[in-house]
């Protein structure tokens, strides 16, 4: 069976002056319609990569050097520009990091969001403010009417974001990629925020990958996650499974340095060391020079994602044995 | 809109009044009126009645109001050599100026957009490497030098093209035109891009520069997800941005336009404000002098104002801040 997207073994790369830097290391997952999928890691570890290259549109020098991104059936990288064109904003929609940055300041609402519909559809421009209405209304944005003909600066930041979604949503897309829609965003907001995407995803039946660095928010909204790490999926499966019984040292470490872990009061836990830059990535497991657990089988070969937990979790390390044991946990009995 | 015009009017009229300003103490310290209208064997208690009769005697504030009434009125005093009015002599010369302004202005605006836009979404090609090349060593060559060079190609050498003065012209009411003539407008095309090589390679230098940071920004990213045409994306979504900081940029250097305009008519042997200007300074007419500083100061504050009304009109939130 073929699903909505999917990704099989994808390589990116950026083409610089001294050789090529891998940022996405072959990694490969697929979503279905109305599923949601949390891609999860460090700042640098490939997640707003692997979200462009989706639609493929990396920033430059950047590039799909291997691997194949599938969407309904359509191999993306190997479309015209024009093809692509017709994908992005009609099939794929996607939502950015801040939505101060993601609207252009000189032009009305009503103007970008009237031409996303003309630029997909043959209609006229009273139809296509029809439906930015219409869609203005879904996102819970008060007195659309008068938003229309707003400029971005005088709206609020979570404004804005629901602006951008009802933005993605114009062309009823297939697909929604939400690059940490909510990180630029207050608390209060967040939620709101994330609770739409998720009930949009069932009512429009849009599939949604939810790329963020907020496991709290991933484990809210998502069915399934992958977790990144220096380019590379280093576990994937069901969210809650992943939650309750993280197999790979990293997302241990990770779910273990939530605050909701820990006493009020004591000290926050982390994972020592940092994310590896892209022009040194470890020899074997990426992850070695940080985990609690590595041996020397860790430094010499790359370990495969390997099913777990009844093939409901994949996770790639060497030490799964010791990776079993519930008292790696801190706390289990907070968490998100 | 209506308060941000205001205010920016508001501002205009308190500018020419430090212009008037400045053009009155030149006036008033350089050289002494007395001296020039009298001879050598009027006694000094003459020369205090005449001093006394022509006001200068008053406290300076009131000689300033007086000056301010007078200009106001048109009066900026006779020129020595003309023996006119100055301003009459300045408006008898500005239709000149004026119109290789304006000459060079269309030269830059027809092609700084095109090749600036151009240079900047396609920053690796051959042409846009020429194109810069070529721009820095514009913006290094002196407007004389151009100007020169200009004069050696088409008017020595091809022979295609007149290098003095303004040919042939048409009086339309007051107002002196080379425009409508087939001569004329002959005549205004070598100082024109004389006059236009200053800028030309900045605006287009600018324009790239601006529109490839535009072009890197969330916005232009986020309307290419959207799927949009590249046209609409380069031509409307970044261009629209990048146009603010270059309208800002153009009102300052059009005055510097002014300026150049005074190399550009001595070399082309154009009759026009500049030319004068510089006859004036040899002369010491300082009638003239202050006359040609107000005046100039007048049109420097009117385009630079309707620059501002232009700018307020591109950028939505320049209307929402003039809004009381």
């Amino acid at each position: 069976m073929t699903h909505l997207l999917e990704v099989e073994n994808l390589n990116v790369r950026f083409a610089l002056r001294f050789g090529d830097l891998t940022a996405i290391d072959g990694i490969s997952f697929h979503l279905d319609r109305k599923e949601k999928l949390g891609i999860v890691g460090e700042s640098g570890a490939g997640k707003s990569v692997t979200g462009f290259a989706i639609i493929n549109l990396l920033s430059k020098p950047g590039y799909i050097a291997g691997g194949r991104i599938r969407f309904e059936g359509r191999e993306i990288h190997r479309l015209s520009a024009e093809a692509l064109r017709q994908i992005r904003g009609n099939r794929i929609s996607m939502i950015f990091q801040d939505p101060m940055m993601t609207l252009n300041p000189v032009l009305t609402i009503g103007t970008q969001m009237v031409e996303t519909v003309r630029a997909h559809r043959r209609v006229s421009k009273a139809e296509a403010r029809t439906l930015a209405l219409e869609k203005l209304q879904k996102v819970y944005i008060p007195s659309p009417e008068k938003r229309l003909d707003q400029y971005p600066h005088e709206m609020s930041g979570g404004m804005r974001q629901r602006i951008v979604i009802a933005i993605a949503l114009l062309t009823d897309p297939a697909l929604i990629i939400a690059d940490e829609p909510t990180t630029a965003l207050d608390v209060t907001i967040q939620a709101g925020i994330m609770e739409l995407l998720g009930e949009l995803c069932a009512t429009e039946e849009m599939g949604l990958i939810l790329i963020t660095h907020d496991l709290a928010v991933v484990s809210q909204v998502t069915e399934r996650i992958a977790v990144m790490y220096a380019g590379q999926i280093i576990e994937t499966g069901s969210t809650a499974e992943i939650v309750a019984r993280p197999r790979h040292p990293y997302t241990i470490g990770l779910i273990n340095s939530l605050p909701g872990t820990r006493r009020a009061g004591s000290r926050l836990e982390q994972i020592p060391g940092m994310m590896p830059v892209l022009t040194a990535i470890p020899e074997g497991c990426a992850f070695h020079p940080r985990c609690f657990l590595a041996a020397p089988e860790c430094r010499a070969a790359r370990p495969d994602l390997t099913p777990v937990n009844g093939a409901r979790q994949w996770a790639a390390c060497h030490r799964l044995d010791q990776t079993a044991q519930p008292n790696l946990l801190k706390d289990s009995t907070s968490r998100p | 809109m209506f308060a941000f015009i205001v205010r920016r009017v508001l501002q205009a009229i308190v500018v020419m009044g430090v212009i008037a300003f400045i053009g009155f103490s030149v006036q008033h310290s350089i050289g002494d009126p007395v001296r020039d209208m009298v001879g050598e064997r009027v006694s000094l208690a003459e020369r205090e009645a005449i001093r006394d009769q022509l006001g200068l005697n008053d406290p300076v504030p009131i000689q300033f109001g007086r000056f301010c009434w007078k200009a106001l009125h048109g009066d900026l005093g006779i020129s020595y050599f003309h023996k006119r009015p100055a301003l009459d002599v300045i408006l008898s010369k500005a239709p000149a100026t004026l119109e290789l302004v304006f000459g060079a202005t269309v030269i830059i605006l027809v092609f700084c957009f095109p090749v600036g836009i151009y240079t900047a979404i396609r920053p690796r090609a051959w042409l846009s490497r020429f194109v810069m090349a070529v721009s820095t060593v514009g913006v290094a060559v002196p407007v004389f030098l151009t100007a020169i060079v200009l004069i050696y190609i088409f008017g020595v050498e091809l022979r295609w093209l007149p290098t003095y003065g303004r040919g042939e012209t048409v009086a339309l009411g007051g107002w002196d035109t080379g425009l409508l003539t087939a001569d004329g407008l002959l005549h205004l095309i070598l100082p024109s891009v004389a006059l236009s090589s200053i800028m030309l390679p900045l605006y287009i230098r600018l324009i790239r520069s601006e529109m490839m940071e535009v072009l890197e920004t969330e916005y232009i990213k986020f309307a290419w997800a959207k799927g949009l045409s590249r046209w609409r994306i380069w031509l409307l979504h970044a261009f629209k941005n990048t146009l603010l900081p270059v309208i800002t940029v153009f009102g300052v250097e059009i005055g510097i336009l002014f300026a150049f305009t005074l190399l550009t008519e001595t070399v082309f042997q154009w009759q026009g404000m500049g030319f004068m200007f510089l006859e004036a300074v040899e002369r010491s007419d300082t009638a003239l002098l202050v006359a040609y500083l107000v005046v100039v100061g007048v049109m420097f504050v009117v385009i630079n104002t309707l620059v501002d009304i232009c700018y307020g009109l591109v950028n939505p939130m320049v209307r929402v801040a003039g809004n009381p």
